[in-house]
């Protein structure tokens, strides 16, 4: 579980993050949505320690991240599986090489078992036998789960993905949404995901906290949103026509 | 930021894999273009002395010697270091740069690695190991290219073999590598700075890589001044 409480966030006089105060349970998604520039990245890159916050705390099974040491933080990292929007796979390594590193720097295990963790790993992802592929050559989904497969590699308590569907088109995407909640569920980790996609909200959304001008205006799950009188959230789920005749 | 990169590495495997990975890159693969501009500078540098001693009673072996200590002093380690500012100092540059925009370093960050000195410390490593080798190279090409150019400007091999020995200080070389060190290190530190403190896209890639060699070239061309006023003067 990661608690996070009273989170405040300025860059300069851009007061991005007001009071922001939320729960992300374990074994399930929890979703961070919002317009572009409601403060979600930035809440995201908060809990990894990317930006430093100006008040408030970030809980991770009740410790405090901001509270512990440069290097005690670096060991809780470990434990944190992250998606980038690009996959921000390192592109001088294959894609067994990208899934290996993580093993190669953290853990005495021998080439045997690294490479056995890795394809067991790939094959969760549905890329077997795509070991030898570099970044290039991959689309935008086996990119994304060349990423999920990173993620996952070392075992995480938590896992976060910034924007995975972005680039990806919907069939594309709902495979990807899926693979993260059966890795949700399987390993029993705390999920956070942080979308402006819809259809991932509708498909995964277990637990979500809906940002708007940096701050948490609403909170449920997906059909508590859809029947949500809101209206800054009304305005946001429902922009496109084909919510508008969901909804109707 | 120095002393993030300069901390003892998670892994030392991992380490030895990346240094050998930056040697190759950093060094191995400017070999050719070291040897190119050292024949052909060392060949236009004993043409050119040739040509200027208009004066009869200056003996031909100078062409020998003028071109031994233009190279050792000035031509291979500050010259060589110039281009390699552009060679290297831009590859460091725009490749951690795209690294930083493409948030392939906070992936790094994320995993618990000290992105500083995974990514920089090799590099500067690698470079302050090699380049010396390949300066002390550039010196030997370019003296094989002084000669050349000297049989065209009518020297005799002998005269030039001569001019070559003539007064040999080895001192210059010691003078040449502590230069040599000083500029590695400044291209490879000043390089990976300015990538790794990339902002923005495609575009903030492109100048940092700019702002990378022109900052260091300027470093060289001071540091020059002050290492050869300490240690010549």
């Amino acid at each position: 579980m990661i608690e996070i409480q009273n989170i405040e966030k300025h860059f300069g006089n851009n007061h991005v993050l007001k009071n922001v105060s939320f729960i992300f349970e374990k074994g399930k998604t929890n979703l961070i949505i919002g317009e572009s520039g409601s403060g979600k990245t930035t809440l995201i890159k908060i809990l990894i320690g990317l930006h430093n916050i100006n008040s408030g705390t970030v809980l991770f099974d009740g410790v405090d991240f901001n509270a512990i040491k440069t290097k005690q933080q670096r060991i809780l990292r470990q434990e944190i599986g992250m998606l980038f929007q690009g996959g921000a796979l390192y592109d001088y390594m294959t894609v067994e090489e990208n899934n290996m590193f993580p093993l190669s720097m953290f853990t005495e295990k021998t080439e045997q078992e690294k490479l056995e963790r890795v394809n067991f790993c790939l094959k969760r992802v549905n890329l077997e036998e795509k070991n030898n592929l570099m970044p290039s050559e991959l689309s935008g989904g086996m990119t994304k789960r060349v990423a999920i497969a990173r993620a996952i590699v070392m075992q995480p308590k938590y896992l976060l993905c910034d924007e995975p569907n972005s680039g990806l088109d919907p069939k594309t995407a709902i495979i990807i949404d899926n693979l993260i909640q059966e890795i949700t569920i399987e390993y029993n980790i705390t999920t956070i995901v942080n979308t402006h996609d819809m259809n991932s909200v509708m498909e995964i959304g277990e637990n979500i906290a809906f940002i708007n001008k940096g701050e948490i205006w609403w909170t449920g799950d997906k059909d508590g949103l859809l029947n949500s009188d809101n209206k800054e959230l009304n305005d946001f789920v429902f922009a496109s026509e084909l919510f508008k005749r969901l909804k109707r | 930021m120095l002393k993030k990169v300069i901390s003892a590495p998670e892994k030392w495997s991992v380490f030895r894999k990346q240094l050998v990975l930056e040697m190759e890159k950093v060094g191995l693969n400017s070999i050719s273009l070291v040897i190119i501009l050292s024949f052909f500078v060392g060949a236009v540098v004993s043409i050119q002395t040739a040509f200027n001693m208009t004066n009869p009673l200056l003996p031909s072996y100078l062409v020998g010697l003028a071109s031994r200590d233009s190279l050792i002093l000035e031509f291979s380690p500050t010259m060589i270091s110039l281009i390699l500012a552009g060679k290297v100092g831009s590859s460091i540059a725009s490749e951690i740069g795209s690294m930083r925009v493409t948030e392939q370093i906070d992936a790094l960050e994320i995993m618990g690695i000290n992105s500083a000195s995974f990514l920089i410390l090799p590099k500067i490593i690698a470079a302050v190991l090699f380049f010396p080798f390949l300066i002390i190279m550039s010196m030997g090409i370019g003296m094989i290219g002084a000669w050349v150019g000297g049989l065209s400007a009518d020297v005799t091999t002998a005269d030039f073999m001569y001019g070559l020995k003539y007064d040999f200080r080895a001192f210059y070389i010691t003078y040449a590598i502590v230069k040599t060190i000083f500029f590695a290190f400044i291209i490879s530190s000043v390089s990976a700075y300015f990538g790794y403190h990339t902002k923005g896209g495609a575009i903030a890639v492109g100048k940092s890589s700019t702002t990378a060699v022109v900052s260091s070239s300027i470093l060289i061309l001071l540091f020059n001044y002050l290492l050869t006023d300490i240690i010549l003067s």
